[in-house]
Parts: structure tokens; sequence; C-alpha cells
């Protein structure tokens, strides 16, 4: 129940920042437009290489930029790392919660609030779009409620490795390094910059067995009906596995930080 | 002037310095950003082959120079990308009481150096591309190349300038700005007449990017023979003067925040 409080108290102050939101659902807009402006040059150039119909791919894109907030592995509060640095971690460490689920639900309030603010304003706008270019409905009403359930799994895969870096405060004096090399690497593997589906089919398997593609990937291609619906039982199951071992490394390197840290005093 | 700027890099360099591991996972972390940037252009390429006429090697050339003055801009006018914090904690209104120049000291009190990262790999992939490209090179076409970087950097340095200066009205950085600085050096990679006639047109005759990107590039390629074309990113140096009125118009009317 308590849980529930801090989800409450963070999800309410981010909803203040609605200037904000809307300065983001400009950008993510425009973003959106010129990379489906970029993947149609792609397409007028060799439409026979392209591994999913063009209608599906804007609609990929537009749920990208709709659910960045909630899904976009570097769209974390660094309130965690610099609490951390700065020592005030010590008021965190008297507090009776535990510390990896109280950091969890922070998180999850965070990034729910804030793609209710975007996902949903960027998603109708995209839906006046004219097709090809605009954002199409589910290819079946089974595949939105398996997108729904794949999507919340997805959201847990990724402030479960967020969790992972925070933790990486501990044992370093700066976290922007640490910050730089997650973001661009989990951008580029999660499909942010290219999705997965572009990828050449051997770099796509290994990549498959990382948590990396159980974040987007699996709901939106669930959504377009790229992965049959009868594929989801088993797409999800990779999302919880990765959901459990992530949670369970997280939350055991932190007592093992826990073990020695050290606050100084001041 | 210039002695002071030294300086002032000197002082950072140092700081930055300090943190070793941090400093160096910095440039690793930018270089690791420029090659997922590469890999993307490169695993589209390996399914499409060509994107409006355009080879992977030529679209390579691009891409590189995008990044390479990309990230030039960005660790000199970084101070003005970070212009916001400045004005919240009230950083701008020291500087404000020093004999010097605003531009000057934003411009000097931060510099990127971890960009560095991104510049190497950039510039690995630029040769490359220089070799494998197959263009016959002459004094025009080298010309013009290094008249495409001096423009792409003025024109990025300009838009972190107005970004900058924005903030004198609104206090807080502009997200949609990005479009116009992280935008346009991922946009960038690629000619920008594979976005379409519309988006050209924007770049051409709002914010010069194309001035100083495509119609040069189509010399280069050979495309076109205009030699005048290798004149064009003067528009991005050019563009630097708006941008100044435009800090000077935002500064007369800066109320500091008071902290």
């Amino acid at each position: 129940m308590k849980y529930w409080c801090f989800f409450k108290i963070r999800f309410t102050t981010s909803l203040q920042y609605r200037a904000a939101a809307l300065a983001g659902i400009v950008t993510q807009f425009a973003w959106g437009s010129l990379l489906i402006l970029l993947f149609r040059a792609f397409y007028e150039s060799n439409p026979a290489a392209f591994p999913l119909p063009f209608a599906s791919l804007t609609s990929y894109i537009w749920l990208q930029q709709a659910f960045l907030t909630l899904l976009a592995p570097w769209a974390y509060n660094t309130e965690i790392m610099d609490s951390i640095q700065n020592g005030t971690i010590a008021y965190e460490l008297c507090r009776p919660t535990d510390l990896y689920t109280m950091w969890f639900v922070k998180n999850t309030a965070e990034r729910c609030a804030k793609v209710c603010l975007r996902g949903l304003p960027i998603l109708i706008v995209a839906g006046f779009l004219p097709a090809p270019y605009g954002f199409s409905l589910p290819s079946g009403g089974i595949n939105f409620f398996l997108f729904i359930l794949s999507l919340l799994l997805g959201h847990m895969v990724v402030v479960a490795l967020n969790m992972l870096l925070f933790i990486t405060a501990f044992y370093t004096t700066s976290t922007q390094g640490s910050r730089i090399l997650f973001n661009n690497v989990a951008e580029f593997l999660f499909g942010g910059v290219v999705p997965l589906p572009f990828f050449p089919p051997a770099v796509l398997a290994v990549l498959n067995f990382l948590p990396f593609s159980a974040i987007q990937n699996t709901p939106f291609l669930l959504y377009t009906g790229y992965y049959p619906a009868g594929s989801a039982v088993k797409n999800m199951c990779i999302q919880i596995f990765w959901i459990v071992i992530l949670i369970t490394a997280g939350h055991r390197w932190l007592k093992k930080s826990f073990r020695k840290i050290t606050v100084m005093g001041g | 002037m210039m002695q002071l700027y030294l300086k002032y890099a000197a002082i950072i360099l140092k700081g930055r310095m300090q943190d070793k591991a941090s400093f160096f996972f910095g440039i690793l972390g930018q270089a690791l950003a420029s090659l997922s940037s590469f890999f993307a252009v490169y695993f589209i390429f390996y399914r499409f082959k060509t994107v409006k006429g355009f080879s992977f090697s030529e679209v390579l050339l691009c891409f590189s120079l995008s990044l390479i003055s990309f990230s030039f801009a960005e660790c000199f006018a970084r101070g003005f990308d970070r212009f916001a914090v400045f004005i919240s904690d009230g950083t701008f209104d020291r500087m404000l009481v020093r004999p010097r120049n605003t531009v000057f000291q934003v411009a000097a009190s931060t510099m990127e150096f971890s960009r560095i990262g991104r510049f190497i790999e950039a510039a690995i992939v630029f040769i490359y591309a220089l070799s494998t490209c197959g263009i016959s090179f002459s004094a025009g076409r080298i010309a013009a190349l290094a008249m495409m970087f001096a423009g792409s950097c003025a024109l990025f340095s300009g838009m972190f300038v107005l970004y900058a200066a924005l903030c004198f009205f609104t206090l807080e950085g502009l997200e949609f700005i990005n479009i116009f600085t992280d935008g346009a050096r991922e946009f960038g990679e690629y000619p920008l007449a594979v976005y379409g006639k519309r988006v050209l047109k924007f770049c051409t005759f709002v914010i010069p990017y194309a001035l100083v990107q495509y119609y040069p590039f189509l010399y280069v390629t050979g495309r076109s023979s205009r030699a005048w074309y290798i004149l064009l990113p003067l528009a991005g140096i050019v563009f630097l003067l708006p941008c100044y009125v435009f800090w000077r118009f935002g500064l007369r009317h800066y109320v500091s925040t008071g902290s």
C-alpha cells in the first residue's frame, strides 16, 4: 500500500509539466514525420526489400513516438543517481521501505504520467494523417489486447534495466560516462534508431537473446500483426523471463552495494 | 581574447581529467553513439543498397560531414546548449557583471571534450567514404567539402545560440528546438532531398541546412557542375548574424530569475 502512495505522489507531480509535454509532442511529431519521410525514400528506391508493409512501419514509428517516455531506455530521471552521488540517499535508507521497490515504483509512475500527457495526443493527430502515413488501427481486437499486455511488460523490462544503471552510481564518482554509454547502446539495440525488423536477420537473431528487443519491439509488432497473435505467448514469456532476471539481479546487486556504502557526514 | 579562451579551455580540460574513468567512458560513449548511427546507416543500406540514386559511400560522406561538424560545434558551443541552467541557477547573472562579452563568456564557460570520441569516429568514416566513393578530386571539390564543413559548423553553432537566446524569454529550454539541432544532425546524415520537396524547400529558404549540405554535395558528387554551389555554405556563416541579433534582443529583455 505504501508503494501505491509513492506511485500516486510521483504520478501527480509528473503530471504538472504540461508545457514541457506540449513542446515534447510537437518535437516527437516532427521527428516521427521526418523518419517516415526517410523510410518513404527507401521504400520508393527498393520496395521489395521492405520487411513489413509500409503502413505497418508508420504505425510502428507513431507508436514509438507516442510511447517514448514510457519505453525509451534513456527516458529516466537522474534523481536517483544524483541522490547516490550527493548522499541524500541516507534519508531514503532511514525509511522502512524496500529501496528497490520504491525506486522501481517511482520510475514507473513518472514514465506513466509522462506518457499520459504525451502519448494519446500524438496517436490521435497521427490517426488523422492520410494512409499510409498515418497511425492505423490494430490488425485485430485480440492484437490490441495482446499489445496492451505486452506494452506493460515491456515497460517493466526497461525500468528493471534502468535500475541496474542506477546501481552503477554506487561504484563511480561521476555517472555521466556510464549514462552516455548506456543511453546510446540501449537506444540502438532496442530499435530506437532503426526499427528492429530492418536489422539484418543474423544480427536480429543475436539481438533476440538480449533484453532490449523485449521492450518496444514485441508490443509494437504484436500491434501491427507482424508477430501473429499465436506467437504472443512465446514472446511475452520472453518478456517475463527478462523481468524476472533483471529484477532479481538488481535486487541482489543493490543489497550487495549497501554493504559497502559509506555515507559521509555534513 | 583568444588567450583567455584557451585558458578557460585548459581549466575545463584539467577539471574533466580529474575523474579520468568518467572522462574516457564519456569519450567511449560518444564514439559508440556515432558508431550506432553508422550501423544504422549500414544496416539500412545492407537491405536497400541505394536511396534516391545515392550510393552507400556517398551517403557516408554526408553522414560523416554532418557528425564531424556537429561534434565540433557541440564541443565549443555547448555552453549555449546548457544555457537554461545558467539562467535558472544565476550563473548568467554573474557573467553579466564581468567586463567581457556575454557570448564569449557563455561559449567559454563549458567545453564538451568528450565529443572528440564522436569526432574521431566520424573522421574515420569520412576518410573511408572519400576513398570508396570514386570521386575524382579537383580543387573545386575539395574547396566545396571544406566549405560544407565550415558552413555546417557555423549553422549548428548558430542554432545553439538561437536556442539559448529563446531561453531569455522562456527561462527553460524548449524541447522542440531539438529538431533543429539533434534532429538536423540525425536527419542530415542523408542528402536532404530524400525527405521530399517540402522539407528541401524549408531547408533552403527558412533554415539553410540544404545550402551547407545538399547543394554543395551535388557539386562534390558531380551531379551538378555549377561551381557557384561551392559558395553556398557561406549562408551558414551569414546565418550567425540574425542569431546574434536575436541574442542581443533577448539580452535586452532579460530579467534575472533572482537565484
